[in-house]
């Protein structure tokens, strides 16, 4: 025979096979197979560290947010963000290549702070970094001090660095160690032993939603408190239309967060993703330093503004008392389209607690609650949760997980509805699902990041999303004898 | 090739300007920067040769690049689009993650099922798989792919930056699982690392593929005179298929298209081919060129953006083939003739006139000049993010003398190269879209057609037009200032 002949034929996939396999997927036994994968990681629900770190740098003053790495990293996390907010995104890398493989980065990160500097005239550089030179152990702390030495950025400008292996943790953990690399090269000798500045730190944590931040703000501001609020994005990814582009148009002021040490208190409403600022401020400060669960619902937000309350020993404004009244009006009178309905949620651990605390407010029931990088306390954490109500029974927590696992758990064990980003649009379309779109990132819907999740209002928005989702399927998929006006 | 009135200068804007103008942009840089920015920019001429552009250098470190890297070229560009394949992000999460469904290349087919294109498969590495290597848990992956998705006709493994620095050998993982499984499992040695852009990423996928693909597959049924190969379009948007449509209408049978929408047996019967014909040169002329070489196929480019570009395509196409062929181009040419009208006579009176800076990717800085051309607008600036001279040699005579070519611009340059030129529309990517539109100018992304299309071909022209009308008459621009 030729060796012609001995190549194998193109053959097209039967319709027979594609049906087959259409319906096995949705099966109990390939669940069972799926859940039991070990290596591979089918449409995760995390990004990496330094995404974090480069949304901590966005949240301050004239601040460049500077990847020391490849120069692909940078365009990639400029892209997550711009499709998410729908804004620029600036940061600069320092664009290593092969020779950086070989000898360091130092060269790179000399003439890239030297070129940052002189060209987008920050007021500080925030330097993380991406895989490679953390692979290749690139000493940040003395590469910068050597810059600094040799002239190539000015002896006192402040460039904070941070480590942000890609290959451990997610975003969440490249928030924290930026965040407070930030704070301690600013402000880190700044306490003066027995000043109270009077304000109130407030750490949303990792938190892509602008109109979140601007909420925080408007309570401070209705309890008349000075607040610094770290890393303020509101601006920074929500900036008007003027006709003239500014690359820093927001951001919490240096000087704000100088002297963060000196604050009346300090709150972080996230504990996941600002664990190691929480232990700075703690170790630095003999002010309170409290953390609490991300407010999203009445519960939660009740406990942040008692606290807020307590720790400047002012009433809660009665602005924001009857605000909460017009949300619990709003979840009595839309209750009966939430109750009992079961929810997949997926998402970073401090926003599931909080979505689930929500849905169980509203007699609903958080059914698989989806981590995709997390441990063991969070599970258990989540659990004491759910224990709390009656809705919580029977639900599941799966960490360590994906998307792809996720879809066989609503293929075999059904949900009402999915709660997350955009990346679940998949399962809702094989599944007949929907979907409500909230979290990081969304970028199949507009506006979404402006509208506050968190608070009173945010607990309406979240059940206006919801309750209308249903409503608006009820009147797509009813028969016409059952179309009526009223719902 | 034919120029046509290309060398006419553009109205008040001259060689001495546009070199002023790259003069004042380069006072921004420190005296080093100056030195590597410099010759990446300057005033066209129609006449100048690849040594007017410098292209295909590292990108200056502190400066705000557009580019992407080895891996994004790999596996966003080449390997992604390939429908019938699963495509692991081989390292830590965020590559994979980042370039999850961001080039939008649609595919025919049930997601999860027979085509995996709009997922996302990584082997998310933990510190644990820098320390001791990721090849163990590679071919756990490789079994784990093919037990979950058996309709899987192959693996690409696309490896990101940690994988090359820590020795991992993923070669040896790919050959030893394709004998077990018996599909094709293909190392792509792509770290973000490697090269200066994407575009090196697309040479080693495009060297993979002739390694392990081509060659191994031939079509099941006999081959025709008139089978050819659609080289280099990624099926934004459909492009691949509006690009086909009209192929087809003219008598050619599409056998395999690369990578838009692809098919990975089809693609490895391409040596079968009579004549491969290319869109995207930047990302796949190498593989045009070793088919020449190996077996012999004839390729040539072709422009299918616009209709003055699609006849003149379609007509050196026919040249290629019989009678026939040429006669069913005509036929093909004057069928769309009067529906491209149509659409000209609509949008070409809102659009006469006006200017245009593109900066993007492989052919569009070139391409897209003549549809813009169509609608009665001008391009004053284009350039590339990731060219080699050899695109530059294409585009100076496409350009008006005096215009502004550039090469991996930095977003700066960009800036201020709109404030001095106002151009009525900038046509970028997303990095550069929401600074433009913050500054009031109208914008496009090229990239991803701003989340339209297709713009190839007859079907894409209708849309392309009403989109750039869309950006550039929108009356939301009226509202940006104030009356108070």
């Amino acid at each position: 025979m030729s060796e012609q002949c001995a190549v194998k034929k193109v053959t097209e996939i039967t319709t027979e096979e594609v049906e087959r396999i259409k319906e096995w997927i949705n099966t109990e036994e390939y669940k069972e197979k799926n859940m039991a994968r070990e290596g591979l990681v089918i449409n995760p629900a995390h990004a990496c560290q330094p995404l974090g770190a480069q949304l901590v740098a966005h949240g301050f003053e004239g601040t460049l947010p500077f990847v020391h790495g490849s120069q692909g990293c940078a365009s990639y996390y400029r892209s997550a963000f711009n499709r998410h907010f729908r804004e620029p995104a600036p940061a600069v890398s320092d664009a290593m290549t092969e020779d950086g493989a070989v000898f360091g980065g130092q060269n790179n990160l000399f003439e890239g702070l030297e070129n940052a500097y002189t060209l987008y005239h920050p007021k500080m550089i925030a330097v993380f970094t991406s895989c490679m030179p953390e692979v290749i152990g690139d000493d940040l702390t003395a590469f910068i001090q050597n810059a600094r030495n040799e002239g190539h950025i000015p002896a006192d400008f402040p460039v904070p660095y941070a480590n942000t292996p890609s290959f451990n943790g997610t975003h969440i953990h490249g928030y924290d160690p930026m965040l407070k690399s930030i704070l301690n090269t600013l402000g880190g000798d700044k306490k003066v032993e027995g000043k109270d500045n009077g304000s109130l730190n407030l750490i949303p944590g990792f938190d892509a939603c602008t109109g979140n931040y601007r909420e925080y703000k408007r309570y401070m501001k209705a309890f008349d408190i000075p607040c610094t609020l770290m890393a303020d994005i509101s601006d920074s990814f929500d900036s008007p239309l003027t006709g003239t582009y500014n690359p820093y148009p927001g951001g919490t002021p240096l000087e704000d967060a100088a002297d963060a040490l000196n604050a009346h208190a300090t709150i972080a409403l996230q504990q996941y993703s600002t664990k190691e600022t929480m232990k700075w401020f703690s170790a630095n400060t003999d002010a309170p330093v409290e953390t609490l669960p991300m407010p999203i619902g009445v519960k939660k937000t009740d406990e942040l503004l008692m606290k807020i309350s307590e720790l400047f020993d002012k009433p809660v404004p009665q602005e924001l008392i009857d605000e909460r009244g017009r949300a619990v009006d709003a979840m009595t009178d839309a209750h009966q389209y939430l109750h009992n309905k079961k929810f997949a949620i997926y998402g970073d651990p401090d926003w599931l607690l909080g979505v689930v605390s929500f849905l169980l407010e509203m007699g609903a029931r958080p059914y698989h609650i989806l981590c995709s990088r997390s441990n063991k306390k969070f599970k258990k954490t989540m659990q004491e949760l759910l224990d709390t109500s009656p809705y919580g029974a029977d639900c599941n927590i799966w960490i360590n997980k994906d998307l792809w696992h996720l879809r066989s758990l609503c293929a075999t064990d059904p949900v009402d509805a999915l709660i997350g980003d955009a990346h679940g649009k998949f399962i809702t379309r094989d599944l007949g699902i929907p979907l409500i779109r909230a979290g990081f990132p969304i970028m199949d819907r507009v506006n979404l990041h402006r509208y506050p999740t968190i608070g009173y209002q945010g607990a309406i928005n979240l059940l206006t999303w919801i309750a209308n989702t249903f409503l608006d399927q009820v009147d797509v998929t009813c028969e016409d004898r059952n179309f009526e006006m009223m719902r | 090739m034919e120029k046509t009135n290309k060398k006419n200068p553009l109205e008040g804007i001259t060689k001495e300007k546009t070199q002023e103008l790259v003069e004042k942009t380069l006072d921004l840089y420190t005296e080093k920067a100056r030195a590597k920015r410099a010759p990446h920019m300057s005033a066209n001429d129609p006449e100048d040769s690849g040594c007017a552009i410098r292209s295909n250098r590292k990108t200056v470190p502190g400066v705000m690049s557009a580019r992407g890297c080895a891996y994004a070229g790999a596996k966003g560009v080449v390997w992604g689009p390939i429908r019938d394949m699963v495509h692991v992000s081989h390292g830590p999460i965020g590559c994979g993650y980042y370039s999850w469904g961001t080039r939008r290349n649609l595919v025919d087919g049930t997601m999860g099922v027979d085509v995996f294109s709009a997922m996302q498969f990584t082997s998310d590495f933990q510190e644990r798989d820098i320390v001791y290597g990721g090849d163990e848990k590679l071919r756990k992956i490789c079994d784990e792919a093919k037990e979950l998705f058996p309709l899987t006709k192959g693996i690409s493994i696309l490896s990101e930056c940690p994988v090359g620095l820590i020795g991992d050998d993923i070669n040896a993982v790919a050959k030893n699982a394709a004998k077990d499984l018996e599909i094709p499992v293909v190392p792509c040695n792509c770290e973000g690392f490697r090269g200066v852009s994407q575009s090196l990423g697309h040479h080693i996928s495009n060297d993979t593929i002739r390694d392990h693909i081509i060659g191994t597959r031939e079509f099941a049924e006999p081959i025709g005179d008139y089978d050819i190969a659609l080289i280099g379009d990624y099926n934004i948007g459909g492009d691949a298929w509006a690009s086909k449509k009209i192929l087809e209408e003219m008598g050619l049978n599409v056998k395999a298209i690369w990578t838009g929408d692809g098919q990975i047996e089809h693609i490895a019967a391409t040596h079968q081919v009579k004549l491969n014909l290319i869109h995207c040169y930047r990302s796949m002329n190498y593989m045009a060129k070793v088919m020449e070489e190996k077996y012999g196929i004839p390729w040539m480019e072709f422009n299918f953006f616009g209709p003055t570009q699609i006849a003149k395509s379609l007509r050196e196409i026919a040249a290629q083939f019989d009678d026939k062929i040429k006669e069913n181009a005509e036929k093909v040419i004057a069928k769309y003739t009067e529906p491209m009208q149509k659409v000209i006579d609509e949008y070409r009176p809102r659009l006469e006139g006006k200017t245009v800076m593109v900066f993007v990717g492989g052919l569009r800085p070139r391409h897209t000049i003549g549809a813009y051309e169509d609608l009665g607008m001008k391009v004053i600036a284009s350039g590339y993010e990731f060219a080699h001279t050899d695109d530059y040699d294409r585009t100076y005579p496409e350009m008006d003398k005096g215009t502004l070519v550039f090469d991996d611009a930095s977003e700066i340059e960009l800036e201020k190269w709109v404030e001095a030129m106002r151009p009525d529309l900038v046509a970028s990517g997303v990095k550069e879209k929401y600074v433009f539109q913050k500054a009031g100018v109208p914008f496009r992304q090229m990239h991803s057609w701003d989340y339209s299309g297709p713009y190839h071909a007859y079907d894409g022209f209708p849309i392309f037009a009403r989109d750039i009308d869309m950006a550039i008459n929108s009356p939301t621009w009226g509202l940006v200032k104030a009356p108070f």
